[in-house]
């Protein structure tokens, strides 16, 4: 029964992971009704910038985390008025193909600079160490991962609800053209959007790569993750998000408990389930 | 006097039969003119050109841009293998067998991800495939996670000699890609095309003229799956050994489709043609750089899209008023 009960616990905070991965999906979908394709190659790209921070620095990868963020806002920014504004419009394909094209390019520019060999971000004695609650060894390296989700999920949703920048976001996700006429630049904006999504990315990726190991080509499964997230939890609410990366997650290792080859299956199970018991996610937003 | 008339075939379109007509005889010839390799790699071509045509007709006429085509792909590929290792089945038989069973298959999993709009059906495509890998990955009669190889008793059913098996699997690929070229060319045309073509343009005006957006759809998507199962299947059938990982490969079988489509014009019944010429003339030239091929045909891709939406063939026939596939319909004034 307690390993039941661990399994279950060890999947809300391995929701937590995902929830991070979702958290900058979600955020610009909102913003922008941009689907990124090459999100999961993003977080990957921010867990190489984290090892290179800590190779050339040597510092601590949470200590990385100070230049990984700006620097991955940064590319957010540059990448979203230089090329992906371009490819907003009514048709979908153009955003699709586009980042699509740019996930490849990526792999494969990680996979030159970085050769298909496992990395792993070492954060030393953190990594292994575990508080011990009623029974169940909880580690403390996963429930950092979950506190630091849900507070950027709360910093999220406060920025949205509580700030200029916030406002001016939503305003260009109610109607371009209108927030256009108000004198916001919405290509400015669709700009800190990106760069703020980048800037939670770079959390994500250095999480991913301090708890397990990763190379250049699983992007594409921490897209679809991020994106089971996102759809279970409903679209459009945020905390929504991190309820379906709990759900993810829990799906996950009790899968893995029944057979360690089916944890990855059994999530996308859930996430079909759901599909077709409520296609709206479980948490939709309400339209006021 | 002078009377309007209205014309689907121009000249360039019937001069291009003729041509295209030619070409296939050439081709059908080649085990006689051409050497081992080059005959897998025309093979590998037709292929590659089938599941483009595919793909565009889904992506460029009906709307459902997928990233998940591998998952039939990989489908149609075990299948081959289940069905003639377990069922006895002849290879032939086994494939289009194939084709029959991923078109029951497509029709729940269609229920399922049509619920998902535009961008979010295309991961959910992609979802589907990876539901599709890691499931065979379990089945350890086929070799789990690490894959299987055609036992030689199926492979020597085909054909006695080696010649004769390659020769064979040529025209095999051949008539595929032919096959499929003829099906979209004719459903196109048909009153069920004139459908599609209008939902491609708009789906509110479509279905204000009476049409079932989400009949017409799936009826793509069903045909699609069991094509791109059966081409799935040609494909394992030349490689001989199949695993979980090559079988689902979203770079092999939907990332360079893709492109193909892209880079050769979207929604035109050329595109898809020349996008195949234009990728396999890049890949034997720039295949010795390994990634940085890759990175540059994702760039390709990328500003084609942004500078030339429609490709390749957009440009060409924007330029030029040219058609080769007689599709639209032109008014003429007829000179007495």
């Amino acid at each position: 029964m307690i390993e039941w009960v661990n399994a279950v616990v060890q999947g809300i905070l391995l929701g937590g992971l995902y929830a991070l991965f979702a958290a900058g999906l979600s955020l610009i979908f909102g913003v922008m009704r941009l689907v990124n394709i090459a999100h999961g190659d993003l977080i990957i790209l921010a867990a190489y910038l984290g090892l290179s921070t800590t190779v050339m620095l040597g510092v601590h990868p949470f200590a990385a985390l100070l230049v990984v963020m700006p620097a991955m806002a940064g590319i957010g920014y540059v990448l979203q008025r230089g090329l992906l504004n371009q490819t907003l419009g009514p048709d979908i394909l153009p955003p699709l193909l586009v980042t699509f094209g740019l996930s490849v390019i990526l792999q494969n520019a990680l996979l030159e600079g970085y050769t298909a060999d496992p990395q792993k971000l070492s954060a030393g004695s953190i990594e292994t160490a575990s508080l011990s609650v009623g029974g169940l060894s909880l580690g403390v390296l996963p429930l950092l991962t979950f506190g630091l989700a849900v507070a950027v999920i709360a910093g999220l949703q406060w920025i949205f609800y509580a700030t200029a920048l916030g406002r001016q976001f939503r305003a260009v996700s109610d109607n371009q053209d209108i927030a256009q006429l108000m004198g916001l630049n919405k290509a400015h904006v669709f700009g800190l959007a990106m760069a703020l999504a980048l800037a939670v990315t770079a959390i994500a990726g250095v999480m991913l790569g301090v708890r397990t190991s990763f190379d250049p080509s699983i992007g594409g499964g921490r897209l679809i993750f991020g994106f089971e997230a996102v759809i279970i939890g409903g679209l459009g609410n945020i905390w929504g998000t991190l309820a379906g990366g709990v759900i993810l997650g829990v799906a996950q290792t009790i899968g893995a408990k029944i057979d360690p080859g089916w944890q990855v299956l059994a999530g996308h199970v859930a996430f079909l389930v759901v599909l077709a018991v409520r296609p709206n996610g479980l948490f939709p937003r309400v339209e006021h | 006097m002078s009377a309007p008339v209205v014309t689907r075939a121009t000249r360039a379109s019937r001069v291009a039969m003729v041509i295209a007509a030619l070409a296939v005889i050439v081709l059908a010839l080649a085990p006689w003119w051409a050497g081992r390799a080059d005959l897998r790699l025309m093979g590998e071509i037709f292929l590659y050109l089938s599941l483009a045509c595919l793909w565009n007709l889904m992506a460029g006429y009906a709307g459902l841009v997928s990233v998940g085509q591998q998952a039939f792909v990989g489908f149609g590929g075990y299948m081959l293998f289940a069905l003639t290792i377990f069922g006895g089945l002849h290879p032939i038989v086994a494939i289009l067998g194939s084709g029959v069973l991923a078109a029951m298959l497509s029709v729940p999993v269609a229920a399922l991800i049509f619920r998902l709009k535009g961008a979010y059906f295309a991961i959910g495509t992609w979802v589907m495939a990876e539901v599709f890998r890691l499931t065979f990955a379990q089945v350890s009669a086929l070799g789990g996670g690490s894959g299987t190889s055609l036992p030689v008793g199926v492979v020597k059913s085909l054909a006695a000699s080696r010649s004769g098996r390659e020769a064979l699997s040529y025209w095999l690929a051949l008539g595929a890609a032919i096959t499929v070229i003829t099906c979209v060319y004719l459903f196109l045309r048909s009153r069920r095309g004139l459908a599609l073509t209008a939902i491609r343009d708009s789906e509110v005006a479509a279905s204000g003229l009476g049409i079932d957006i989400w009949r017409t759809k799936l009826e793509v998507y069903v045909v699609t799956s069991a094509f791109t199962a059966i081409i799935g299947g040609l494909i394992f059938l030349q490689k001989l050994r199949i695993s979980p990982d090559a079988a689902f490969s979203v770079n092999d079988w939907t990332a360079f489709v893709i492109f193909i489509v892209v880079i050769g014009g979207i929604g035109t019944l050329e595109g898809p043609i020349i996008g195949t010429l234009v990728f396999f003339l890049l890949r034997e030239t720039l295949a010795d750089f390994g990634t940085i091929y890759l990175m540059v045909l994702g760039a390709v891709a990328i500003v084609v899209m942004l500078k030339a939406p429609k490709g390749i063939w957009g440009l060409v026939r924007d330029r030029y008023d040219l058609e080769l596939f007689p599709l639209s319909y032109r008014v003429r004034i007829k000179e007495d």
